[in-house]
């Protein structure tokens, strides 16, 4: 307890504010790390939802001329982009780096120097996507950038190689991260924590980890030969040259699908840790949800040309990417099905993360199905690029992704922050972002089948397209306004919500079983893991005396925590500053190796992972 | 292998975090170079104006083989040493598989120029994009492995490695054989077939 003694006012504000920079930019806590790339991913969230917001103001109505079509092309490009890697999966990779070595009662991830590293990639690789903005133009080739409209004719600023360098910079964190999911994972699980008491939401993370290293490399090639088409003179996706965009879109799906289920399984980890907390059950199934999984993990790499059935293929071909593609609508189900059996009879608390939870099987649902429809290959010759399928992946994207996260932040606030989310905030933020998801996304089944073309900057008036892009804008205002209300809960509890204690939900998982926010080791004592349940059995355990619990608790020995380090910032910075220069000067880029030189020595000299 | 001599840290597998770290890493890697060599042979087969296969010089190409191949054997014999504790034998191993390593890149900058003279550049024909491309991206990791060869060597002089100290020379052979393994796939598929 501290006393009343100790000088609470500071010395000088200035100092203790860069104190507080160098400490968080040299950090390699795995908790600090994580909260760095969950609170880039709102920064960056913001920048996407405002982009959408220009996007449905510009399609309110027929004929508007709210920005230039030019301008809707890069907007539109950059939406997608943001949303895609510098919101869902940084967002997603920074509940990972926070819960993970939690839920498995780990210190810290393997590589924690690699950690910190990966969260700067992202970062700088993100600033230097949003620097094209100021710099002659952005990407405006759509976010899955087809071949030919992003060589130079077509895009004859340098937003494309923003977009490749940046998307290369925040892939190399992404590979970065994935190692170090993948070692801490298999090789840091505290005694008796096996491979099938682990968590959900780690099992999927270590699927996701596994997702990302074989998807990832196809899109670094894909992108470099893209570079080297706009830039050397080559001519891998020209047909002038012999080439064909088909290889584009080849390699971009092969990594792109995979993609899909990089930043859905996450999501579903999530859910399946909430939805058995508030309804006080045990998942319904657990080795069923984990087989799906990595079942959905296999199929996701076969599948990927039902992106492309338009281009036109061999039946046969076509046949079995469509049958592969509706084979892993059985995984999935198998999850709807645990999910809703863990509800089924269970005691129901309706708390905010639990309705957004229930919203995600809802609205998944909904998006799942209509990837059958759209794997049914003479349907989707009928409503490809047409605002069915925009409607169809937001509702598997936002509807489930991004309702995941908003759960998992109501979730796990209280454990981040040691204080819990006002839930009179927490409903009306989840009602507003539910009714606006719905009125925004579920008219854009109804445009697409009338045949409203996706990414078009405006669309001609009397063609029976006018109220249902209105009522869609409507309902992205809605959004806006939940959020809003999300950022106000978000600073509010900051400050002034009650305490949370240790485990305000009653969970079951390790995470709960230390202090909020838990302390720079994680854990003082980790309770005897023998099932699924640590905590339960803890509870439950009649034989057990809260003494006893105690006197059992296992404890470690040697703390050992590594120390901060710049490294990691010194490396960041020159890998961002090579990729820079290849479009400002190459002396950035001479600059940038010298800096990437004396990182990596520094990194090698100083001792630790 | 080297696990049972190398617990500083309790691993739930046993086994290295960096030596796991790094065998994720090379997976991934594979798709990489799977990527390029797919792209390769997609490309090799169509019709193109310009040299293509035919001016590939496959006897010097064969002996280059030889030499990196050979290297591997040294990069195991470095391994092998530092695992006893031979300090003189890990150093001359490592130097002998930097001057293999470095041959190797010596013959391929070489065979460029050559191939330039020929006809053949990185715009002449998709034959040129891929097959630069492909052998490019090899060179330059085996380059990146030539240099940090360099620093494992520089750092063996200060007494890091040694029993008890493997891991890092380990990791590096690692590397080093895969980039080996990348081109004997990289060898008949780019020189000795005719797709």
């Amino acid at each position: 307890m501290a006393t009343r003694t100790e000088p609470i006012a500071r010395p000088s504000t200035l100092a203790t504010w860069w104190d507080t920079v160098v400490e968080w930019a040299t950090t390699v806590d795995h908790k600090k790390v994580g909260i760095l790339y969950i609170l880039a991913s709102i920064v960056f969230f913001l920048f996407g939802g405002i982009e959408a917001l220009m996007i449905r103001t510009q399609l309110a109505g027929p004929e508007l001329r709210f920005i230039h079509p030019q301008t809707y092309n890069e907007v539109l490009t950059m939406h997608g982009t943001t949303m895609v890697f510098l919101v869902v999966m940084p967002i997603l990779t920074g509940f990972g780096n926070y819960f993970v070595p939690l839920m498995i009662g780990a210190r810290d991830m393997a590589f924690p120097r690699l950690n910190m590293l990966g969260f700067w990639l992202f970062f700088f690789g993100g600033i230097l996507l949003y620097l094209s903005f100021l710099s002659g133009g952005a990407p405006d080739a759509g976010w899955f950038a087809y071949a030919p409209l992003t060589d130079d004719t077509f895009s004859p600023t340098r937003g494309m190689d923003f977009w490749i360098l940046g998307l290369t910079v925040t892939g190399i964190a992404s590979i970065t991260g994935s190692i170090n999911f993948v070692v801490t994972i298999l090789n840091m699980r505290a005694p008796g924590m096996t491979l099938n008491r682990m968590p959900i939401f780690v099992w999927t993370t270590l699927v996701t980890a596994f997702l990302i290293l074989f998807a990832f490399p196809s899109l670094t090639v894909a992108t470099i030969f893209l570079f080297f088409d706009r830039n050397f003179g080559t001519g891998f996706y020209s047909p002038e040259m012999g080439g064909t965009p088909l290889l584009w879109q080849h390699l971009f799906w092969f990594f792109g699908h995979p993609e899909v289920y990089i930043m859905i399984l996450p999501s579903f980890g999530l859910i399946s840790e909430m939805i058995p907390v508030f309804s006080r059950k045990p998942i319904f199934g657990y080795a069923a949800v984990v087989y799906a999984t990595v079942a959905i993990g296999f199929i996701g790499f076969t599948v990927w040309a039902h992106h492309m059935f338009a281009v036109g293929m061999p039946p046969v071909v076509a046949a079995s990417f469509g049958a592969a593609s509706m084979i892993i609508a059985v995984p999935t189900a198998i999850k709807i099905f645990n999910w809703v059996g863990t509800m089924w009879g269970g005691s129901l608390r309706l708390r905010t993360p639990m309705l957004f939870a229930i919203s995600f099987v809802a609205m998944f649902l909904i998006g799942g199905l209509t990837g059958i429809f759209l794997a049914t290959v003479p349907v989707d010759w009928q409503l490809t690029d047409s605002y069915f399928v925009v409607a169809h992946f937001h509702y598997v994207l936002f509807g489930g992704a991004f309702m995941s996260i908003l759960g998992a932040a109501y979730y796990w606030f209280p454990k981040m922050t040691g204080r819990m989310m006002d839930e009179r905030l927490g409903f009306w933020n989840w009602l507003l972002v539910f009714v606006g998801f719905n009125l925004t996304f579920f008219p854009m089944h109804i445009l697409g089948l009338d045949g409203m073309p996706r990414r078009i900057a405006t669309y001609g008036a009397g063609l029976g397209w006018d109220f249902w892009n209105f009522v869609s804008t409507v309902g992205a205002y809605m959004i806006g306004a939940g959020m809003i209300i999300f950022f106000i809960n978000f600073f509010h509890s900051l400050r002034n919500g009650p305490e949370a204690g240790d485990n305000p939900w009653e969970g079951w998982t390790l995470e709960w079983a230390t202090a909020s926010p838990p302390p720079a080791h994680n854990f003082d004592g980790l309770p005897p893991i023998t099932s699924r349940r640590p905590l339960w059995d803890v509870k439950l355990n009649r034989v057990l005396t809260p003494e006893e619990v105690k006197a059992r608790l296992v404890k470690d020995e040697h703390i050992h925590l590594p120390p901060p380090s710049f490294w990691p910032l010194v490396v960041g910075l020159g890998v961002v500053l090579i990729a820079a220069g290849m479009i400002y000067t190459y002396v950035m880029t001479v600059l940038g190796v010298l800096t990437w030189v004396i990182g990596v020595l520094g990194w090698i000299q100083e001792k630790g992972y | 292998m080297s696990a049972h001599t190398q617990m500083e840290h309790h691993t739930t597998l046993g086994l290295d975090h960096r030596k796991l770290g790094f065998w994720v890493f090379l997976a991934s890697e594979c798709v990489f170079f799977m990527s390029l060599i797919i792209t390769f042979i997609i490309y090799s087969g169509r019709p193109q104006e310009g040299p293509t296969h035919e001016v590939l010089n496959i006897p010097l190409t064969a002996f280059n083989t030889f030499v990196l191949l050979t290297s591997s054997l040294s990069m195991v014999l470095a391994v092998d040493a530092t695992r006893r504790g031979d300090k003189r034998q890990m150093q001359l191993w490592l130097l002998a598989t930097i001057l293999m390593g470095s041959f190797f890149i010596g013959v391929q900058i070489f065979e460029y120029r050559e191939l330039m003279h020929e006809g053949l550049t990185l715009t002449s024909n998709l034959f040129g994009m891929t097959f630069y491309l492909l052998t490019g991206f090899h060179g330059a990791h085996v380059t990146f492995g030539i240099l940090w060869l360099l620093v494992v060597f520089i750092k063996s002089f200060g007494d890091t490695f040694g029993p008890q100290n493997d891991v890092p020379v380990d990791i590096m052979g690692l590397y080093w054989h895969f980039v080996d393994l990348v081109w004997v796939f990289l060898f008949p598929i780019v020189y000795l077939i005719k797709w």
